[in-house]
């Protein structure tokens, strides 16, 4: 092995990566591959986590028994979303426990759309059919990312998602239908995650430094802006359909092109949200490491109870 | 944070009777029988199995990919082995 130098392995890698062979853990691969997936495997994994919150706050106020249960399987899908995820990142010689102590940390992130509070049970409505919707455009095309723990990862995940967006819509589509009081829940939920909803895709492609070496090693298989364009193409067409409005004063369907057209952005409000300022970061973050440290004595407890099961064992 | 993390597993999983164990994914767990716990809930959420096996991962010897070549090479080498490398007669239709 040290006589093959750095670039040798480096250009095997790539011919790989063109060929569509996939990474597997104990393949070479560069550093930089590396610790790009790590980053964004861990930050995958911990957005599914800190993403079970703010529909966990409603799981005991869901109107009725059917929509609780499914609530409830829906955000323990998400828990297992986390674990799937935490076992790839795993692979790749990561620590797990480290990476998520880098979330209590504030170093490392998560999506941003999780730091916006559900005020209303419309919202369990809006973040299944925008949040989830979004959260598989995102996902469907990392089901042929080039490292094979997170694209098997992805597999499962995406086979579990379609029936969150489905939820989520069902809830919309009822409300939409409802009392104009129900009615009006749904487009102010409707109006409240529509945008943060489009920033889930991350900044535009001018702005996005990392896109094109993913592009390359065929970790991203689409750009950012292109994604957010089959969003919003996908999404259009199912909001007019309940008869809710998007917020977007500017959009307009392009007869040219086929595609919707929006209006922009406020990157503004996405930095501050990253940087920590959004409305629930302190909360979300506070809550998890909450949960960590009280729970580490199951940790423990089941430590003791494992020697002691080993011990009767060997004895 | 913690003292002492709970060891790694590789779960596999029988979907049905009749096929074989295949590998999942892996999972924290402190021992097996919790490893085979955590293996029905993070991977049999919709009936995707019927049989659990739980092994440490640092049990798991692997092969290295880097000498997967030669190690493979005598197989590869031996296309005698395949049903295609040889003539049938026409007028033969099932051998
Ligand atoms: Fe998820
Ligand atoms: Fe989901």
């Amino acid at each position: 092995m040290k006589d093959i130098n750095i670039s040798e392995l480096e250009r095997k890698f790539q011919e790989k990566i063109d060929k569509d062979i996939k990474i597997e853990p104990k393949d070479w691969m560069p550093d930089d591959y590396r610790q790009t997936l790590i980053r964004q495997i861990s930050q995958h994994a911990h957005s599914e986590i800190v993403g079970m919150l703010p529909e966990g706050n409603w799981i005991t106020r869901a109107p009725n028994l059917r929509r609780k249960a499914v609530l409830l399987a829906k955000v323990q899908d998400e828990a297992g979303h986390g674990l799937y995820l935490y076992s790839s990142v795993e692979t790749l010689g990561a620590n797990r426990e480290e990476t998520i102590d880098d979330l209590h940390s504030g170093k490392a992130k998560y999506s941003s759309i999780f730091n916006y509070p559900t005020v209303s049970w419309a919202d369990m409505g809006a973040i299944g059919w925008l949040v989830d919707g979004a959260a598989i455009m995102n996902q469907v095309p990392l089901c042929r990312c080039s490292y094979g723990p997170y694209a098997r990862a992805m597999v499962r995940v995406c086979k579990e998602e379609s029936f969150h967006q489905r939820q989520g819509f069902e809830i919309m589509a009822q409300l939409a239908k409802g009392t104009p009081v129900q009615k009006e829940m749904a487009q102010d939920a409707l109006n409240r995650f529509w945008w943060p909803s489009l920033m889930m895709f991350g900044p535009n492609d001018a702005e996005s430094k990392h896109t094109a070496q993913s592009v390359k090693w065929k970790i991203k298989r689409h750009t950012n802006d292109e994604l957010r364009q089959m969003f919003v193409d996908a999404t259009v067409p199912q909001a007019e359909l309940i008869g809710l409005t998007i917020p977007d004063k500017d959009l307009k369907f392009n007869e040219e092109t086929g595609h919707y057209e929006s209006g922009a952005i406020n990157w503004d409000e996405f930095w501050e949200v990253v940087k920590g300022n959004g409305p629930c970061n302190k909360d979300r973050v506070d809550t998890r490491r909450k949960a960590k440290e009280d729970g580490m004595w199951v940790v423990e407890a089941a430590n003791a109870y494992a020697e002691k099961r080993n011990r009767r064992k060997s004895a | 944070m913690s003292k002492k993390e709970w060891p790694l597993w590789e779960i596999f999983i029988r979907s049905k009777a009749g096929l074989n164990h295949k590998h999942v994914g892996s999972l924290r767990a402190a021992d097996a029988e919790m490893a085979v716990e955590n293996g029905r809930d993070v991977y049999t959420r919709r009936s995707e199995g019927i049989s659990i096996w739980a092994v440490e991962s640092k049990d798991v010897y692997a092969s290295d990919p880097t000498e997967a070549d030669s190690l493979f090479e005598p197989s590869d080498s031996k296309v005698y082995r395949h049903p295609t490398f040889y003539d049938v007669p026409d007028g033969i239709s099932h051998m």
